[in-house]
């Protein structure tokens, strides 16, 4: 039930207690039950919303970078990600196995920002060896969900 | 031009959905809960697999009973899913839906003046298809009260010594009944002690909200008269592929196999193959659907209770069927006055048979928030209609 409860909210995190309930056909007491404990073992990490920004005329840039660490003693993956995950700019920092060793996710309102974060503050951290920086052109697809997708039921309307 | 007609053909009455269907047809507006058929798109990796099936030139008729890879394919899955062992050289037959396996396998085994046992409400093809083979249509009128499952007495009622067939519609379309190993058992009994046939309608077997299905064919002594059928629209989201398969005693698939091969050659190609990646690594679709369906069961469920609409609870295929006797009205009359003043098509439960009176089918083959603005549309009309009265 605990999975299927977390890709409902997955799907959508407004849904409320009563609906879960009828949904999972569990109580109300359990829905909450189950929720503040996957709250509290970190779990659920939040409640957030999916925007297409693009159809905005707010402007953002995002850019996926590659690092290449070198470690030092006493100075593993771990440490080296904290001190650049802590930027609030920075949307993702994954390890990756193959050929880099960190990917960023970075956003921005500027080229220029985004730049100026590379060069002054993510290259100049010690242990990042190099840096290559992809700028995302478009979104097709998000969290699982086609962006700009029509929703249209091409079915017959009555079919036995 | 009637001269030139066929008297039987004539006499088959056209569907009851198709006259309902012209009239939401007309209405640009109306949202529908009508359909038959899965609103999930068949899952990309099967789709692909068509693709490749075309690109690789794969454009020309398969053997007769299928693709030789397809039928083992399903000779494994009826295996890992039922207790079910059938030989996929001589027992597996790959038909264009499961609607052809209902046809050919009716007419394999029907001989003039053989009755066929339909009980009702059910899917739409069974009578006429009995009728077609030169049977006479023998129908059940199942109840309300026994969650449209079959008892054993009423099979035992409709037995004659014409009796051949008995068709087996679980889980059931209209009504979402399903039948569990001891109705099967019961069920199973009469058969042996009767001597006749079984065409057990399995295409919903991967749909059921309460255990898993059970084949009949599973239950001691019945593989050897039963014909399943099973196929890819309902469990794979794969309708417009046209592809199911008929299972039975390789004597029975052998005479089935003749009237496909001279009627149909053999199913779509590009189908075959990519039923054949369903088979391999589409468990995991299924799974997902049938937690999305279940869901909205639920929610349904809940929603009637709330505003006190009369419903066994379903446990099988994506439907639901309503009582709505209390509102004095036949199912014809209630669908169109709702269609009508809410805007929402539904099937009277009388399209699939006259015992379908005074019920509605309704699917949950639509997402949530489509249910939700049509139920809503369902209780704004109750409620008036109850207040009326």
């Amino acid at each position: 039930m605990k999975e299927e409860l977390l890709s409902i909210l997955e799907k959508n995190s407004r849904i409320d207690f009563s609906e879960l309930a009828v949904l999972l056909g569990v109580s109300e007491e359990e829905v909450l039950k189950q929720l503040s404990e996957l709250e509290k073992e970190g779990v659920i990490c939040g409640y957030h919303t999916l925007i297409n920004w693009e159809k905005t005329s707010i402007e953002k840039v995002m850019a996926l970078i590659e690092v290449k660490l070198t470690l030092q003693r006493g100075r593993g993956f771990d440490s080296i990600a904290e001190r650049i995950y802590n930027y609030p700019e920075v949307r993702a920092v994954y390890l990756i196995s193959g050929g880099y060793d960190l990917l960023v996710i970075l956003e921005e309102k500027t080229l220029k920002e985004i730049a100026s974060f590379v060069s002054g503050k993510l290259s100049t951290i010690d242990g990042v060896l190099s840096t290559a920086t992809h700028f995302i052109l478009k979104k097709y697809k998000d969290h699982g969900t086609i962006l700009n997708k029509e929703d249209k039921d091409e079915r017959e309307v009555i079919t036995p | 031009m009637r001269k030139f007609l066929s008297d039987s053909v004539i006499n088959i009455k056209p569907s009851g959905i198709r006259k309902f269907f012209d009239i939401v047809s007309e209405m640009k507006d109306a949202i529908s809960l009508g359909v038959g058929e899965p609103d999930f798109d068949t899952p990309w990796h099967i789709r692909e697999e068509g693709i490749y099936a075309l690109e690789r030139g794969k454009t020309f008729y398969t053997s007769n009973a299928g693709l030789k890879d397809l039928r083992f394919e399903i000779s494994k899955y009826l295996k890992r899913h039922f207790e079910l062992n059938y030989n996929p050289e001589n027992e597996i037959l790959v038909t264009v839906g499961g609607s052809e396996a209902i046809d050919i396998g009716l007419r394999a085994v029907i001989n003039p003046g053989d009755e066929v046992i339909i009980p009702q409400p059910s899917y739409v093809s069974y009578e006429p298809c009995a009728i077609l083979a030169g049977a006479k249509p023998v129908i059940i009128d199942l109840k309300a009260e026994n969650e449209f499952r079959l008892t054993a007495d009423e099979l035992l009622s409709a037995i004659t010594d014409k009796t051949k067939v008995l068709i087996l519609p679980y889980p059931n379309n209209p009504t979402g009944a399903i039948m569990e190993r001891e109705d099967l058992e019961k069920i199973a009994k009469v058969i042996k002690e009767k001597d006749i046939l079984v065409m057990s309608d399995e295409i919903y077997s991967e749909l059921t909200y309460k255990g898993k299905h059970v084949s009949i064919a599973e239950l001691d002594g019945m593989k050897e008269r039963t014909i399943l059928i099973n196929g890819f629209s309902k469990s794979y989201a794969m309708t417009g592929w046209r592809l199911g398969y008929a299972c039975a005693p390789k004597e029975l698939i052998q005479q089935m196999t003749k009237i496909h091969q001279f009627a149909i050659m053999c199913a779509p190609t590009t189908s075959q193959y990519a039923a054949v990646e369903a088979l391999k690594t589409g468990d995991e679709d299924v799974i997902k659907m049938r937690q999305a369906y279940n869901q909205r069961r639920r929610f349904l469920m809940d929603a009637f209770k709330k505003m006190g609409l009369s419903c066994f609870e379903p446990y099988g295929a994506f439907y639901v069927f309503p009582c709505i006797k209390e509102f004095g009205m036949t199912s014809e009359e209630f669908a169109t006055k709702f269609l009508q003043e809410e805007k929402v098509a539904l099937v009277p439960g009388t399209a699939f048979g006259d015992c379908g009176e005074g019920f509605l089918r309704i699917s949950y083959a639509y997402s949530l928030e489509n249910l939700k603005i049509a139920i809503g549309r369902l209780e704004h009309f109750i409620s008036r209609l109850r207040s009326e009265n």
